[in-house]
């Protein structure tokens, strides 16, 4: 029964930061319709940022200072939401697909300089000894995943109840006027531009935070953790949730974390350990394929209010 | 310094530019970049290996060409390895892009794209593992050629196809019906459609081609490096970076970025190190972008 609890204290927590990349997420695709496909690079960022703050001082490497968590996040997310802002400001005035482009390949150098810039990211055996909170209670493992998941919980409350008041704030509104109709917005006087630089800067602000959570939730980071799976994950989350919407990248990041952790343990007894990776890629077949499906047959996902009204026909013209 | 690296950049920047040639058209003739095209050019590879073995198992073991490390099975085999890409192309467009294209919401057929390569990449794990094979583990003897390159045959030999395959879609785009009618909907689909051009045939050719070239760079990768399911998901950047330099919708461009991207890879494995050269790519790309987004040969938007 102890047993149980502490599993579902670990479940919660991994999917509540899934849910806290998803709420980011929602932002800069469900809100205002910029595709961002380096998800996994912006979480990476805040991870890797918040380990170089708040680990104990080492000779090998850049960075340990030991500064408290909370700096440690906050410095997490101002990095990833400056590399966020510059992308958006390097793409955002070009057609949606250069932004995609871009973050793509963001989340490529990202990993590269995570595996290859040993003296600041340890390499390939990346960054160990990352303070954990409520250390102190880790000798009862119950009363620390108990608090683990509390915490966590706190964060992604505080974020959904700021997301939520901006999205009904006058800023948010613009946001959904630009998506569903620039012209009329800009007709209004809103820079599409800053206000979409904003949004993603934002978006990939709380990805980072994500990151660094986790980060000090499992103690130890590698580059590894950031491969463009993580990135797809997120996005099946938000799509099987219903883009637009809040509540469902949370309830989408924990619906689709269950079937993914309950796949992968039934995949693990059902096949001879030499059969797992090819079992494994399965699994990504499936949940491709189902994002497929999704798309197809139900984009709205479980919550999902995204009123598409931006159509393109072979043949519309952008304005010069 | 040793000029080894320009050959080894025309290599690599041949197999980018034929890819980028498939990412150019679809993303100028149907509107979305397609991040399953690096898919295409694993499966094509795969799909070749696959008819190389049958057919050596019909046939027994045939002696390569001369110097080559290859006989005519794998000749014959990229053939049928391209209409099979070409034909997974077109099929992946009528179960899922099309039927999104015709929703009419361009963005979500990349991420459809996107969740397709996922699948399309884990499918090939799932079949082949994710172990690295070869079509021949002969090791060629490089010659020398002055200024301290030296060349194997296979490589002057891909190097020929690569030239004489960019020279036909050349001209199959500029002289040919089908290769004007799939500039004109690049151009100005509504306009395109008015004047009587069957667009649902332009897209088909759309993904043959691109389908098929992606196939021929996927078993260039395969003749000189190695196959692995992986294998075009690491060409993406490269491939989109090449088309975005060379201008969307310009196949000289895409091929022209592609060696340019080649040769930059090649000397940045020279001279920083092998490891930075995957963020090749993402620089020029990002100077791109800043400098002159519609790329050498593009042309703005109307």
């Amino acid at each position: 029964m102890i047993d149980l609890i502490g599993y579902g204290a670990f479940f919660l927590t991994t999917a509540l930061i899934f849910s806290l990349i998803s709420l980011g997420l929602n932002l800069q695709w469900g809100l205002t319709g910029l595709f961002n496909v380096g998800v996994a690079g912006f979480v990476a960022i805040g991870a890797y940022v918040s380990a170089l703050l708040t680990t104990p001082h080492d000779a090998a490497r850049f960075g340990g200072f030991e500064l408290p968590i909370l700096a440690g996040w906050l410095g997490a997310m101002l990095v990833a939401g400056v590399a966020a802002a510059i992308t958006g400001f390097a793409t955002l005035r070009l057609k949606s697909d250069y932004l995609a482009i871009t973050t793509f390949g963001v989340a490529v150098v990202v990993q590269l300089v995570a595996l290859n810039a040993q003296s600041l990211t340890g390499g390939a055996f990346g960054i160990g000894f990352i303070p954990r909170p409520f250390a102190a209670l880790a000798e009862t493992p119950l009363l620390f995943n108990l608090s683990n998941v509390a915490i966590v919980a706190a964060v992604t409350l505080v974020a959904y109840l700021a997301l939520q008041h901006l999205s009904k704030s006058p800023w948010g509104r613009v946001l959904k006027a630009l998506r569903e109709d620039e012209r009329a917005a800009i007709s209004l006087g809103k820079s599409a531009r800053f206000y979409r630089v904003q949004a993603f800067a934002v978006g990939g602000a709380l990805m980072g935070l994500a990151g660094a959570v986790q980060a000090h939730f499992i103690g130890f980071i590698a580059p590894d953790n950031y491969a463009p799976m993580l990135t797809f994950q997120v996005w099946v989350m938000l799509i099987v949730g219903g883009s637009g919407s809040n509540i469902g990248a949370i309830v989408g990041s924990i619906l689709v974390w269950a079937i993914w952790a309950g796949s992968g343990a039934l995949t693990a007894t059902l096949f001879a350990p030499e059969q797992q990776a090819r079992a494994a890629s399965l699994q990504i077949v499936a949940i491709g394929v189902m994002l497929c499906l999704i798309l197809l047959f139900r984009p709205n996902g479980l919550f999902g209010n995204m009123t598409q009204r931006r159509r393109i026909r072979l043949g519309q013209r952008k304005p010069s | 310094m040793s000029l080894q690296f320009l050959v080894d950049g025309l290599l690599t920047g041949s197999m980018i530019g034929l890819g980028a040639i498939g990412v150019t058209l679809t993303y100028s003739i149907l509107r979305f970049s397609n991040f399953a095209h690096g898919d295409f050019m694993a499966w094509g590879a795969y799909a070749t290996l696959v008819v190389v073995g049958a057919i050596g198992a019909m046939f027994g073991k045939v002696a390569p060409i001369g110097a080559l490390s290859f006989g005519w099975p794998l000749i014959i085999a990229v053939i049928i390895g391209c209409a099979l890409t070409g034909l997974m192309a077109l099929l992946l467009d009528f179960v899922l892009f099309s039927r999104l294209r015709e929703k009419g919401q361009a963005i979500i057929v990349v991420m459809a794209s996107f969740g397709a390569s996922m699948a399309l990449r884990s499918l090939l794990e799932f079949i082949f593992t994710s172990r690295p094979t070869y079509f021949s583990r002969a090791i060629q003897i490089a010659m020398p050629v002055g200024f301290g390159i030296r060349v194997t045959p296979d490589q002057i030999a891909l190097l020929v196809l690569t030239v004489l395959l960019v020279s036909a879609t050349h001209l199959l785009m500029t002289r040919t019906h089908i290769g004007r009618s799939m500039q004109a909907v690049s151009q100005n689909p509504a306009l395109a459609r008015v004047v009587g051009i069957d667009v649902a045939r332009v897209v088909r050719a759309t993904w043959l081609l691109g389908g098929a070239l992606a196939c021929v760079a996927g078993v260039m990768v395969g003749i000189l490096v190695q196959i692995r399911p992986l294998m075009g998901f690491d060409m993406l950047l490269p491939m989109f970076a090449a088309a975005i330099l060379g201008g969307i919708g310009s196949v000289p461009g895409a091929v022209l970025g592609g060696l340019i991207i080649g040769l930059a890879e090649a000397a940045a494995v020279q001279f920083i190190g092998a490891e930075w050269r995957a963020a090749v790519s993402f620089v020029i790309l990002m100077a791109v972008l800043f400098v002159r987004p519609i790329g050498l040969f593009g042309r703005r938007e109307r």
